[in-house]
């Protein structure tokens, strides 16, 4: 079965609360005055309906053994997950006027141990499913219900690390885990149906034994009453493909190859960005 | 070797609740008893390096400790970058358990050779780099294992290697052992890890029969480095010579020589590293045909101390 998003992801409309945290990444990308913009972009919904609705966690207490896991497997959309992050306590915002800077501890990547609630150093892309499975497997050893969540982009879904992860989670029947994929079509180089045909994707995912399914990934209400769902087998692990849109949400950007990764942004470009999310802070 | 590491992991496992298993595609009922006793805790993942490691790097954020084996070559190369990135830069309690390091896999050829793993594995910061002797030792490494909560390389030898260390003189990880130590200056000293510390001590009984009296000292960690130790026996010795189951590239030779460089800005005028050439196995046979075709068995070794030791230079040094 080919992916097909069931509403148009280009027209989902953006509300306040995703408009205030694509600012966030904004300023992240004017205070390191680089970034990677549609990768970030496409992922806002699904990281923030995973920390408004679905995940157990303390911020005071980023290490609480019984919180749920979320790896963020394609760390160059970390500028997201910092937003989210921030929005929930985890670290003050004033960080991100410090992105990529010399001494800041928002990196282009995010890091364990530097980044608080940052659950592994991920920017290499195909590590983050073997991680979220060994930390699915703990679980289990230790008598935890902690869930763990695994978000990966549409690229990086290439690497055979990937499929090696998938083929593990399958035959363990991790079903305390969960892949998301944020498939925005678009990897660095093109079209992902130009450079690496992904589908059938859904049924790939099912092949290996997940239960797969796919969702509009900037509809809040569709993520929220999907993941409100997961696991969506007691038995398997869950997968979840996000139809997105690269770049959501900056016109400029959206579905351009090109605005993959940016850097050396000109007044006029950080002033339409500002503006496409609703002003400058 | 090979079995004292095995049985060690669940031994170990059956007093510490982190330890687990992690194997890829080994011999069939490998750890059974184990996998029947904790079967939440012995893993026989199949031929996928990567996400043997990376699933074991999770479960060591989570306070495990996972013991992964597979054979050297694929649990150094195949995933590099898991190991690099998962392991190292998160600096987590994962071991390898490295099956058949050096030539021990020489009738398979050069696929299976890991003759590199020292080099790629001290490039690595944050990973220890352990070489015993022989399976007593193994037995003290793997019990010290417990304490050190970083990543660490276990290569094991061929199996059957003849129990040369010894527990009175102690193990502690990243320090060395003097194995045969000579009095006074001048003496040529021999320093060796894993199974060529065996070699290393039968060369110097070979020396000695022919009245030099060699030094040995065994090297069981690589990294992190004991520099004192190696600094401070090398100054009183008129001749060093590292000698490894490795290339000539980044392994003992080229740990010895880093570390006295850096601590002294010299190194003893007769230094020989005795190791592998930089080249891929070009013959098959067993691991001690290839490590004659280097010249790293007993009499080859103190054949070339003894050359090196009446060579001109050595003349022109007293």
């Amino acid at each position: 079965m080919k992916s097909t998003p069931s509403a148009d992801p280009q027209s989902t409309p953006l509300d306040a609360r995703s408009l205030y945290l694509r600012r966030l990444v904004v300023r992240g990308l004017e205070g390191g005055n680089r970034g990677h913009v549609g990768a970030s972009m496409s992922l806002i919904e699904i990281l923030r309906v995973l920390y408004d609705d679905i995940l157990r966690f303390r911020p005071d207490e980023p290490d609480w053994p019984q919180r749920d896991r979320c790896i963020l497997s394609k760390g160059h959309g970390c500028l997201a997950l910092y937003a989210i992050l921030a929005d929930k306590g985890y670290f003050d915002l004033a960080h991100f006027d410090e992105f990529c800077h010399v001494n800041g501890i928002l990196g282009g990547h995010p890091e364990r141990g530097k980044v608080p609630g940052v659950e592994a150093s991920t920017g290499a892309l195909g590590h983050g499913l073997a991680i979220g499975t060994g930390m699915a497997l703990a679980a289990r050893i230790q008598d935890r219900d902690s869930r763990v969540y695994v978000v990966m982009g549409d690229g990086e879904i290439n690497e055979g690390s990937v499929w090696e992860a998938a083929l593990s989670a399958g035959k363990h029947r991790l079903s305390n885990l969960t892949a998301i994929v944020d498939y925005n079509k678009i990897q660095s180089a093109g079209p992902t149906a130009d450079i690496q045909d992904l589908e059938p994707l859904v049924d790939k995912w099912q092949s290996f034994g997940f239960a797969a399914v796919d969702v509009d990934g900037h509809d809040v209400d569709a993520l929220r009453s999907l993941l409100t769902r997961t696991p969506l087998a007691d038995d398997r692990p869950t997968a979840i493909i996000c139809h997105t849109i690269k770049g959501k949400g900056i016109p400029i950007a959206e579905g351009d190859p090109t605005w993959h990764h940016r850097a050396r942004f000109s007044p006029e470009i950080l002033t339409d960005m500002y503006s496409a999310v609703g002003g400058k802070e | 070797m090979r079995k004292a590491c095995i049985k060690m992991v669940h031994e170990l496992a059956r007093t510490d609740p982190r330890i687990v298993f992690i194997g890829s595609d080994l011999s069939p009922g490998l750890l059974d008893e184990m996998k029947q006793e904790m079967p939440k805790r012995h893993f026989m993942e199949g031929v996928l390096e990567q996400q043997a490691i990376g699933m074991a790097a999770g479960m060591a954020m989570d306070g495990l400790m996972p013991f992964v084996n597979t054979i050297a070559t694929f649990i150094t190369r195949r995933c590099y970058e898991q190991v690099a990135l998962d392991l190292c830069l998160h600096d987590l309690p994962v071991r390898l358990i490295a099956n058949g390091g050096g030539v021990v896999y020489a009738p398979l050829g050069p696929t299976h050779l890991a003759v590199e793993d020292f080099a790629i594995m001290r490039a690595l910061p944050n990973m220890t780099v352990t070489a015993v002797a022989d399976a007593e030792e193994m037995q003290r490494l793997m019990r010290a294992t417990l304490d050190w909560l970083h990543p660490i390389y276990i290569r094991l030898g061929k199996g059957g290697d003849p129990i040369v260390s010894d527990a009175d003189k102690g193990f502690e990880i990243g320090k060395g052992i003097v194995m045969r130590p000579v009095a006074g200056h001048g003496h040529p000293l021999l320093i060796a890890c894993g199974v060529m510390t065996g070699r290393a001590l039968a060369a110097a009984e070979i020396l000695a029969r022919r009245g030099i009296e060699a030094e040995v000292i065994h090297i069981h960690t690589l990294k992190p480095l004991d520099a004192d130790l190696i600094v401070a026996r090398a100054e009183v010795a008129g001749s060093v010579f590292t000698i490894e189951e490795h290339t000539l590239i980044g392994g003992l030779g080229s740990a010895v020589l880093d570390a006295l460089i850096e601590r002294t800005g010299h190194v003893q005028p007769l230094f020989r590293k005795l190791g592998l050439p930089d080249k891929f196995a070009a013959n098959y046979g067993s691991q001690d045909q290839l490590l004659e075709l280097s010249g790293l068995q007993p009499e080859q070794i103190a054949e070339t101390v003894a050359e090196t030791a009446a060579s001109p230079a050595a003349a022109g040094i007293r």
